[in-house]
């Protein structure tokens, strides 16, 4: 079983990063790009037999807790 | 005095701190990531490098040593704690200071001397730098650049606790004079109590002559004076770990 849990910043926060990245799109001539944002990608391994519901309730407090931080960004947990 | 430095793999600064400390006139001392316990300290000093790499966020792992439970409790016990640049960042990351530092605007590490204003001369960390007076400190970081929502830099401005703000050599905040990008020009801010403070800037690296500025040294006789007017006030106002 897999976790996977996407890491974005917040729409509120300056992304200079994915600013950055949008202006070499265009450079490189990919056109229609209105918006680019950087964020992070965690992929963790749960040991077999593991109860999904409390996976959840512990990655939940965990995203909160240190994964992200939640004054500039937001996750999203997917469990597999 | 004496003034812990904290050591987490990849801290940088703190051979320059307790230099820094000790060329002052007091005692400095390392305390190890892993200790649980100040050894007695007056004083805490985070120090700037990239601890655990900066993986994650800057400051997100060294948050959870077990010492920062120690900062913590003396912090709470009304203890004076400084973190500097890595160790702003860490303070921030555990919740012990307001906001967060993000990747500077334009992208760049930058390196370079600043000018500050102190915007309030009352506290434990300004209270020995004349007023009016700017300071002239460096900088290195990539990640510094202050955020905090709306509601938080009004509440932040109101309360007194923006302590240092980026400015040109006139002493004007511009935007312009900030090496980051950091909202409000803030280069340093204090929790709502007033002991616990944080800045990017390193004071430790301008504490000499030789190193083309002295000016660091007010804020770490500022928190000099306050500790010895506390000892003077009596037991129980200077708390020790």
């Amino acid at each position: 079983m897999k976790a996977r849990i996407i890491i974005t910043p917040k729409k509120a926060v300056l992304d200079p990063q994915g600013k950055t990245v949008q202006n070499a799109l265009a450079h490189l001539g990919y056109t229609g790009i209105t918006a680019v944002h950087v964020g992070k990608y965690i992929e963790i391994d749960l040991a077999p037999g593991t109860d999904r519901e409390a996976a959840r309730q512990a990655l939940e407090e965990a995203s909160h807790r240190f994964l992200s931080n939640p004054i500039i960004e937001d996750y999203r947990l997917e469990i597999e | 005095m004496h003034f812990a430095v904290l050591q987490f793999p990849a801290s940088n600064c703190d051979q320059d701190a307790v230099h820094a400390l000790r060329l002052l006139g007091h005692q400095a001392g390392f305390v190890w990531h892993k200790d649980t316990s100040l050894g007695g300290a007056d004083a805490v000093i985070v120090p700037g490098g990239f601890s655990y790499g900066d993986y994650l966020r800057t400051g997100a792992i060294a948050r959870f040593s077990p010492v920062m439970q120690a900062v913590r409790r003396f912090a709470e016990a009304g203890g004076l704690v400084l973190g500097i640049c890595n160790g702003f960042q860490i303070l921030c990351e555990a919740g012990l200071l307001p906001g967060v530092l993000v990747r500077n605007r334009a992208l760049q590490f930058r390196c370079e001397h600043v000018f500050l204003k102190t915007a309030r001369q009352d506290s434990p960390f300004t209270r020995a730098v004349p007023a009016g007076q700017l300071l002239r400190i460096p900088v290195a970081h990539g990640e510094g650049c202050f955020y905090a929502d709306e509601a938080t830099l009004a509440r932040l401005e109101a309360r007194g606790q923006i302590l240092w703000q980026y400015c040109t050599a006139d002493g004007a905040l511009t935007e312009q004079a900030s090496p980051n990008g950091s909202l409000r020009n803030i280069a340093g801010v204090c929790n709502e109590r007033g002991n616990v403070a944080g800045l990017m800037p390193h004071p430790e690296r301008a504490c000499e002559a030789i190193l083309g500025s002295e000016d660091g040294r007010l804020i770490f006789q500022s928190m000099i004076a306050w500790h010895e007017q506390a000892a003077r006030a009596g037991a129980g106002a200077a708390p020790h770990a």
